[in-house]
């Protein structure tokens, strides 16, 4: 470069800098992905907009598996998903684009089990077997000795359990076929854990308000459903027995609590249902972001680096107006170091 | 004559064009459901229209519950809506005073437009509520094999009724319609000849519209063998085949509309495009039968 033209370059760059929220600087950025996470991921998008002007994220909540299948094939900048990559899905990835792909937790939500028993309200507790033994059908009555023995003082009516499961797969269903294949080795070897899988029993609603529309008319029903549409729309929901046998409050400090009792692994794909700490919720998720470990637009590449330190460090202080429980803070120092191994 | 003609080329050429077009747009669509649908066909061939389990764990994959879904709603549903929609276009078409009929035609009219999520949200929230508590104890009463097991509300009842709703404007409009056009001739020499007025409309005025009639109900049926929305809100989504109507269903549509979206695994979306492409072929073996049914009422009318 000639000694004029670098006067002109540095003279450029002065300008653009001068000018840093001209719209011609403005860092477009895609996303494609789990729908759960969406409300927060929206407003961290409007929010870093005002935080670092132009970049500008636009998120489309497609569903988890449409996430993967699209950061895949490479048609968005990044994926997310309520479960994380499987090996397969990873060796698919590196085998063609030579780089492997790292995910990222971003924040927690935990499924509650929410009822309709004429005289009880919100709170009864249940145990492992219960759950399991509920969704395998193999208790079928509200007045089950597996219900009453640990809800003393509770009289349960003799009244048909009616099952509600979502009939869209889901990261949902995913968090907790996951928990009742820890918990049940006859659901693990029956059922398993996956985003929709064969139930035993049961009808099959469409996303949460279908399950919660099953739940509220069917006198017995009982079903899963995020915690924040039960918090949102004050649903009855049952306190659960974790693996230190203590019943635990679903909220977003024992969902929390749940991350904080696992050892993470290297590259974060880690299930934290049935958690072994004292204070978690066992039905409990991340959901993940999913990032190529190389980007061959660096300025692309800089952008989704800052967003990423953002959204676990500050990001985090939103989380929990929108009911999602924030990333203990052990977990976001080991994201910090594998977000540094980013190459752009 | 010269420029006519030249006229006449050009528009047979434009026209030709667009058939052209659509027949393209099948031919890629089936293409497409076909090349995708690959892996399903290689691992289930045949034994995918009869397998019964839908698993996506153990990667086991049976559209026969999907199938029997589709086609008992469907068929619930037209059972219903023919008798109720003819009838209603007979009414339309010869009975009633022409502003009356115009009225009462643009009222149906417009339960044709009402998006189907508007028609799964009232069967959840309006039918369904309804069923269990006035019309399925007195049918659970008949004791008959179709009305029978626990009724819970979301089942392929329910779905049928909502079905039912949706169709019958089809039938009654198109089947106004094509009662409308038989010739007034027809219907004045029959009464010349004495017949009463229903006489004349049963024995005269149908059987010369049954061909039209035929349309509307295959119109009426294809409509319902794809509907998604509303079917899904109220069926159970529970891929089981059960001979009672009380038992809760799956339909193809709705398999697809509900997995799709957060299904991983090549073979897994792979056998739900399968699954659309059975659809499609259901929806051509249905349109073949209803030729042949049309063609042989033609051919008794003759």
């Amino acid at each position: 470069m000639s000694e004029g033209k670098m006067k002109t370059f540095t003279g450029g760059l002065a300008i653009a800098a001068l000018l840093g929220a001209l719209p011609l600087a403005a860092q477009s950025i895609t996303g494609a992905g789990a729908t759960f996470p969406a409300p927060i991921y929206q407003k961290w998008f409007n929010d870093y907009q005002q935080v670092a002007s132009g970049v500008q994220i636009n998120y489309q909540a497609i569903g988890s598996g449409g996430g993967i299948r699209n950061i895949t094939d490479g048609s968005v900048d990044f994926g997310a998903s309520d479960g994380p990559m499987n090996d397969k899905q990873l060796k698919g990835y590196e085998d063609k684009w030579h780089y492997p792909i790292y995910e990222f937790p971003t924040v927690l939500g935990s499924d509650v089990l929410t009822y309709n028993v004429p005289g009880i309200t919100t709170g009864i507790k249940l145990t492992p077997d219960a759950i399991a033994g509920i969704f395998l059908g193999k208790i079928t009555k509200w007045n089950d000795p597996e219900l009453e023995k640990n809800n003393p003082g509770v009289k349960f009516p003799d009244m048909p359990i009616v099952v509600a499961h979502r009939a869209d797969s889901s990261g949902t269903t995913y968090c907790f076929t996951d928990y009742l294949s820890k918990v049940s080795p006859a659901w693990k070897s029956k059922v398993g854990k996956n985003t929709s899988v064969n139930w035993p029993v049961g009808l099959g609603g469409q996303g949460n308000p279908g399950v919660t529309g099953i739940v509220k008319q069917q006198t017995g029903g009982i079903g899963y459903v995020e915690l924040i549409y039960a918090v949102e729309n004050k649903l009855p929901y049952a306190l659960v027995k974790n693996s230190s046998g203590a019943f635990i409050k679903p909220d977003l400090a024992s969902t929390t609590a749940a991350a904080a009792g696992v050892v993470m692994p290297p590259d974060f794909r880690v299930s934290i249902t049935n958690s072994s700490n004292k204070a978690a919720y066992p039905i409990s998720t991340f959901t993940w972001l999913l990032i190529p470990s190389h980007f061959s637009d660096a300025a692309k590449g800089k952008a989704i680096v800052a967003f990423l330190h953002w959204a676990i460090t500050k990001g985090q202080g939103e989380v929990e107006s929108l009911d999602y429980a924030k990333l203990p803070s052990s977990v976001v120092a080991k994201e910090e170091v594998a977000i540094g191994k980013i190459k752009y | 004559m010269e420029q006519l003609k030249g006229g006449d080329e050009i528009s047979y050429l434009i026209t030709l064009a667009c058939s052209i077009v659509i027949i393209l747009i099948v031919v890629l669509l089936v293409g497409e459901l076909w090349y995708n649908s690959q892996p399903a066909i290689k691992k289930f061939g045949f034994s995918f229209l009869t397998g019964t389990t839908w698993d996506p764990n153990g990667d086991v994959f049976g559209a026969l519950p999907f199938l029997y879904g589709t086609v008992v709603t469907s068929i619930f549903a037209l059972v219903l809506s023919v008798p109720l929609g003819v009838g209603a276009a007979i009414f339309l078409a010869e009975m009633a005073a022409p502003k009356l009929s115009n009225a009462l035609t643009f009222l149906i009219e417009l339960l044709a437009a009402v998006p189907s999520v508007i028609y799964g949200l009232l069967g959840i929230f309006v039918l369904v509520p309804i069923l269990r508590k006035y019309v399925a104890p007195p049918l659970a009463m008949t004791h008959l094999p179709i009305f029978s097991g626990t009724f819970y509300g979301f089942s392929l009842l329910a779905a049928g009724l909502v079905l039912t709703i949706m169709v019958v404007p089809f039938i009654v409009s198109v089947s106004r319609e094509v009662l409308l056009a038989v010739p007034v001739e027809q219907r004045e020499a029959s009464l010349a000849v004495g017949a009463t007025k229903w006489e004349t409309t049963w024995q005269v005025v149908l059987p010369n519209a049954s061909t039209g009639i035929l349309g509307s109900i295959f119109l009426a049926l294809a409509r319902a063998l794809g509907e998604t929305m509303a079917v899904t809100m109220v069926v159970g989504n529970t891929p089981t085949i059960s001979t009672s109507l009380f038992s809760p269903g799956y339909s193809i549509a709705a398999a697809i509309a509900n997995q799709f979206a957060e299904a991983s695994g090549q073979l897994f979306i792979a056998s739900l495009i399968f699954l659309g492409l059975v659809l499609f072929g259901l929806t051509i073996v249905i349109n073949a039968v209803a030729r042949i049914l049309i063609i042989m009422t033609a051919q008794r009318g003759m």
